[in-house]
């Protein structure tokens, strides 16, 4: 039992890092029905900013921190401005080919500043670990929880009551009917990839700082398709609960496995398993915008 | 249909000839006869290159024929092409001949492409991308624990192919049997696109409900078009199985299925041509960069171990610039070229 209940704390704490990357991802689809296969990327060249300004520059971790969060910002301006802005309008395939394409073009420039070997960072928080609820947990996990928790509480907030928040999405609902009421569409495109850009890289530093970085980091990109597809593609809460319940799931099918049946690796295959069922059966989600369509 | 300036027909059937004029059909004939002597001038490594090219043809036009013909986008094309491989493999593996394997391997792969076309009849768009991706790594999964079936981790070693006791087991005679293939393989795509199956796709891409409407079954004809694109996806994963001698997991992930997306839409979604022409660029621009950099090895001389993060980028941002700046491919800028040379040297 004890084995279980350590899974499902490791899964939560994996699911608060899938959490906050279908988080970045929910907020550029949302506001500009972009699918983005690049946000794993972007997770990734955050964390590995981080990593240059802290351990090759010698920044504060604060700081340093701090300057990835700008450089965050500049990287998604950049990025809509160059890359998506010219492809407003286009056919699904196009759009989710050009973020496939910025994919690689993340992936390379990192291996070719910083190549595949692993990085660690520095030790910025205690390693003795916390007991909670009877189970020790190393205290980065519990920060990490705690930011994911965070930024949560602080873009919902955002969306509620704040002007942009509104109009981002006032956009998000009808961009002609938005557009006519005064809000700069292009600024919000603009606006959501900068969010996006700096969660993931709020992300990226978390996980720096959990079991360090390479340049595999990516790969978490595609797990938040399973995340966002349970929590419901447009939806911010759906993000959150469906990243948390895709790192518990796949980390119990995993354990269960390993227990059962003597099979290793199914976590990397579980969520995608999950992924298919929930497909089949609620394709909007627990809290997606159903389309009303029959195809 | 473009390009016919100066042809009159008088009946619907010379109208629907793929190549109307005197002068097409001669220069095919003229392109096929270069393409069968071309081995005698090209040394090993350039045959190896034109037959990676020949399977990637193959693969291409296969995955033009479903995203580009009916619409259906599929990020696991890599994985199906990796079903037709092991299924061609373990077919001649126990004693069955090469051709039947093959074609055996291109069934085997219909059958697991329909079966993951089957949420095509509730999912569009986006949604049938995520489901395609999911087939990709579950299928990934599957080659890489699937036991003595597809040899896990290890992989498969298979023979060279042999037909009717000639066997194929150098670059020069591979070449004939993949250029066989490839030339096998397009004209039954392009003359599938002219059928009443063909012109369905096209109205189902175009606008899924008018297709619906004028009496187009929806669901059969998307599993069709699942079911005989992953055949072709199929028939090239086994012959690229074959020509290499060895089948593993790593080949078939979802990189491959992004290279193969990637070609059509360099070459031009939609179009057989357009497919030759992504599966060559597709192919060559990896030898490309590392003819580059072993001339700039003199002058950097980093630069080598740099080349395979490099290759991954210049691919990626050569696919961005495709879709901003020549969103209908290498087949648009070809029709461009041929409408001048028309009507040289007076271009209006």
């Amino acid at each position: 039992m004890e084995y279980y209940l350590q899974l499902i704390v490791n899964g939560l704490v994996v699911g608060g890092i899938y959490s906050l990357v279908a988080l970045g991802f929910v907020v550029i689809y949302k506001a500009t029905k972009v699918v983005n296969f690049a946000q794993g990327e972007l997770v990734m060249a955050g964390a590995y900013v981080c990593f240059a300004l802290t351990v090759q520059f010698n920044i504060p971790f604060l700081w340093a921190f701090l300057v990835t969060l700008a450089f965050s910002v500049l990287l998604g301006l950049g990025i809509e401005r160059m890359v998506l802005r010219p492809l407003i309008g286009e056919e699904h395939i196009s759009v989710i080919m050009v973020t496939v394409g910025m994919s690689s073009v993340l992936k390379s420039l990192v291996q070719l500043f910083w190549g595949t070997q692993i990085k660690v960072y520095p030790q910025v928080l205690p390693t003795e670990p916390v007991v909670v609820a009877g189970l020790p947990v190393a205290p980065v996990y519990i920060a990490a929880f705690v930011l994911s928790a965070a930024l949560f509480a602080i873009f919902s907030l955002f969306f509620k009551y704040s002007r942009t928040g509104v109009a981002m999405r006032a956009t998000a609902f009808d961009q002609q009917a938005a557009q006519s009421m005064g809000i700069g569409i292009k600024n919000i495109f603009a606006m959501s990839w900068c969010i996006a850009c700096v969660v993931s890289a709020v992300g990226g530093v978390i996980l720096g700082n959990i079991n360090g970085i390479n340049a595999h980091l990516g790969h978490l990109g595609l797990k938040v398709f399973p995340a966002v597809i349970l929590g419901g593609l447009d939806s911010l809460l759906g993000a959150a609960l469906g990243g948390l319940i895709i790192g518990v799931l796949e980390n119990v099918c995993d354990g269960a496995a390993r227990q059962l049946l003597g099979l290793g690796g199914v976590r990397e295959v579980a969520a995608f398993i999950i992924l298919v069922v929930i497909l089949m059966i609620k394709p909007y989600g627990l809290f997606g915008t159903r389309e009303i369509e029959r195809v | 249909m473009r390009g016919k300036c100066g042809l009159f027909f008088t009946s619907y059937p010379a109208e629907a000839q793929v190549f109307p004029s005197g002068f097409q059909k001669l220069m095919v004939g003229l392109f096929l006869l270069a393409l069968a002597a071309a081995p005698l001038t090209l040394d090993a490594y350039l045959t190896s290159l034109m037959n990676l090219i020949f399977i990637a043809v193959i693969g291409a036009v296969s995955l033009n024929l479903l995203t580009g013909v009916c619409g259906q986008i599929s990020l696991g094309h890599g994985a199906f092409l990796g079903v037709g491989a092991y299924a061609a493999g373990q077919c001649t593996l126990h004693g069955v001949p090469f051709v039947p394997a093959i074609l055996a391997g291109g069934l085997v792969t219909a059958l697991v492409g329909m079966v993951f076309g089957v949420p095509s009849l509730r999912l569009k768009g986006i949604y049938l991308a995520i489901a395609t991706l999911a087939a990709q790594l579950v299928l990934e999964y599957a080659f890489l624990h699937g036991g003595a079936l597809t040899g896990g981790a290890g992989g498969l070693l298979l023979a060279p192919p042999t037909i009717l006791g000639f066997a194929f087991d150098d670059e020069f005679r591979q070449y004939y049997l993949l250029l066989g293939f490839a030339a096998a393989a397009l004209p039954m795509v392009t003359n599938l696109m002219r059928t009443k199956y063909g012109r369905a796709f096209v109205s189902i891409r175009d606008f899924h409900l008018s297709a619906e409407i004028v009496g187009v079954n929806l669901f059969a004809y998307k599993l069709a078009a699942f079911g005989l694109s992953s055949f072709l996806a199929g028939v090239a994963g086994g012959l690229w199985g074959h020509y290499t001698g060895y089948i593993s997991a790593e080949q078939f992930n979802i990189g491959l299925s992004i290279s193969y997306l990637a070609m059509i839409i360099i070459g031009g979604l939609g179009s057989v041509i357009g497919s030759v022409f992504g599966a060559i660029f597709v192919t060559l621009l990896p030898e490309l960069l590392n003819a580059v950099s072993n001339g700039l090895g003199a002058v950097f001389p980093d630069i080598a171990q740099h080349v395979v993060a490099l290759r991954e980028g210049v691919f990626g941002l050569v696919l961005i610039l495709f879709l901003i700046f020549e969103p209908e491919g290498l087949a648009h800028r070809w029709r461009l070229v041929k409408a001048y040379w028309k009507l040289y040297p007076f271009a209006h």
